[in-house]
């Protein structure tokens, strides 16, 4: 299946891909209504230090250790990509205790959140992926 | 293939998922005493407090057992297991022949035999859906609820009723809240946050009698009640295993296959010991995500494969009114401490690697540090010092990097 993957030597540092993602998850179809004056919280993040930058969001491994570690089966998953239902959440973050990336973080209002592909929300397609400037984020078979 | 689990919880739903990956034609029977669906215990303290419904704290949607074809019998507890014949016998007169079985009982709460406990009229223990609905059912605004136990479950416990009764006192032999997770400078600022939210602590002193209606402390402090929630500890439900002739220790014993000592019996979750990584024991680790793992591993090997679970490790996400912690691994080693208002880190090495962790307030990427310390990473291989300051996958080398987020994540 296809994933996001990450090549660090083209990384600009630019987070764009921070702003597509939120913006992709707003739910909003016009990105200045979306994110002018809101600090935004994506769900993939930049790490920079001196020269070195790149960006890390969902792995959706192989062996989901969120997944599995899950206590109320809120996330799960399907196709290869894995979901959460925040309905069922509660919020007891076991799944940023187990995450080896810290790619799974709160959302802001009492659950958590993490990629999901953009497969929920109206863009169907990584929306870090489709406004990286430089293909650092790029969206593929490995 | 005839699979039989005895237990419907989260190891139980482990091994179901675990067999269904490559076995989809055995017949696979779950025996549970319980008479639900198969529900997320730790979340009983959220249904109190409203955060989650009867519904949603399902573990698995309404149609998992027809969906991975399950024969479920429910409100039927396993009595006897004849390992020879292999067979188990219920307490409805029936008997099941399996060809693996799995031991995923559980655990129990452990009451203390104290004077005078027998008279008191509402007095209830908080491990299962049961428990809960009953000791909501006596909640009143006015009522005064005496704790015993400072730990997990006693105080997730006060947190589910913090907004239903008038007073809560929470009782500890332990000379600081949550020892089983915290050290004394995290605990003291966990403390002070509930107390906050009108919880009193009794720390250092035991109940030493109870009348119907109150409780003599060795102290001589005397406090009155309405209700009493006993949560002094849980005690692995081993009986079933041990009087079949298999291995028990402190839980049931297995080896990273999780297979008991007895011919083609599995045990996973809180009845069974696992390997802890970081301690090098074999000890039990009642944790749900290490039932669930367990539990999963049990059954790849009971269908024919050949899977080790050998990660095992202490760790903990808890909150209590709105403040999280996250801990993981043992503390027995060289700490290095942060404090920040409201905040508490502390790291924990050992023979050059990463042995444990606290983090209370701020728990962002903690899962970094987990896998650190499940994985055994030389800490000479990152930079420790940047990983310390906040968990970052910028503390690894490019090349490590590469590999993490540049190929398919195992």
């Amino acid at each position: 299946m296809k994933r996001v993957f990450v090549n660090e030597k083209w990384c600009l540092g630019c987070h764009l891909c921070e702003y597509n993602c939120a913006f992709a998850n707003s739910g909003k179809s016009d990105m200045v209504d979306a994110l002018k004056g809101v600090k935004i919280n994506p769900r993939i993040v930049i790490e920079e230090k001196n020269d070195v930058c790149f960006a890390v969001s969902c792995r959706h491994c192989e062996v989901p250790l969120c997944v599995k570690g899950c206590i109320t089966g809120a996330l799960t998953k399907e196709d290869g990509v894995i979901t959460i239902d925040s309905d069922r959440c509660v919020g007891c973050y076991t799944c940023i205790l187990s995450c080896p990336y810290g790619a799974v973080m709160p959302s802001g209002d009492g659950v958590v959140q993490k990629c999901e592909l953009c497969v929920k929300n109206s863009w169907g397609h990584p929306a870090c992926v489709t406004g990286c400037p430089n293909a650092a984020i790029v969206f593929e078979e490995r | 293939m005839e699979y039989v689990i005895i237990g419907n919880s989260a190891a139980a739903v482990g091994c179901i998922e675990g067999i269904r990956k490559t076995d989809t034609d055995g017949r696979i029977t779950v025996v549970s005493s319980e008479p639900f669906h198969t529900y997320s215990r730790p979340l009983i303290s959220y249904l109190l407090c409203g955060k989650t419904t009867e519904q949603k704290m399902k573990y698995r949607p309404d149609c998992f057992y027809e969906n991975n074809g399950i024969d479920l019998m429910t409100g039927v507890t396993a009595k006897e297991i004849d390992a020879k014949k292999k067979r188990v016998a219920l307490d409805n007169g029936k008997k099941l022949s399996y060809d693996k079985l799995l031991i995923a009982t559980g655990s129990s709460p452990f009451v203390p035999p104290i004077e005078g406990l027998d008279s008191v009229e509402k007095s209830f223990t908080f491990m299962s859906l049961a428990d809960a609905k009953a000791l909501d059912a006596v909640l009143t605004a006015d009522a005064s609820v005496l704790i015993m136990g400072a730990g997990l479950i006693g105080l997730k416990c006060a947190e589910g009723i913090a907004d239903k009764v008038g007073h809560i006192t929470v009782v500890d032999l332990a000379d600081k809240i949550l020892p089983s997770i915290l050290d004394a400078d995290g605990a003291a600022i966990v403390q002070s946050h509930i107390e906050k939210s009108g919880v009193e602590f009794i720390l250092s002193d035991s109940v030493q009698t109870f009348s119907p209606r109150s409780a003599t402390l060795k102290s001589g402090k005397v406090i009155d009640f309405d209700i009493l929630v006993v949560a002094v500890g849980v005690r692995p439900n081993t009986a079933l295993a041990a009087g079949a002739g298999a291995e028990v220790g402190r839980g049931i014993v297995t080896d990273t296959h999780c297979r008991t000592t007895l011919n083609d019996v599995y045990a996973a979750g809180d009845c069974a010991q696992s390997f802890d990584v970081v301690t090098g024991e074999n000890r039990v680790l009642a944790l749900l995500p290490n039932a669930y793992m367990q539990g999963e591993c049990a059954e790849i090997n009971m269908a024919g494969g050949d899977e080790l679970y050998d990660y095992a490790i202490a760790m903990n996400a808890i909150g209590f009114f709105g403040l999280h912690i996250i801990t993981a691994g043992s503390y027995d080693g060289e700490a290095r401490v942060k404090r920040e208002e409201g905040a508490y880190k502390k790291l924990v090495t050992k023979d050059g690697c990463l042995a444990g962790y606290i983090l209370v307030g701020d728990v962002a990427r903690a899962g970094i540090y987990t896998s650190l310390i499940r994985d055994r990473v030389p800490l000479d291989t990152i930079d420790f010092e940047l990983v310390s300051e906040n968990p970052q996958l910028m503390a690894f080398s490019r090349v490590q990097r590469d590999k993490m987020l540049g190929g398919v994540a195992r």
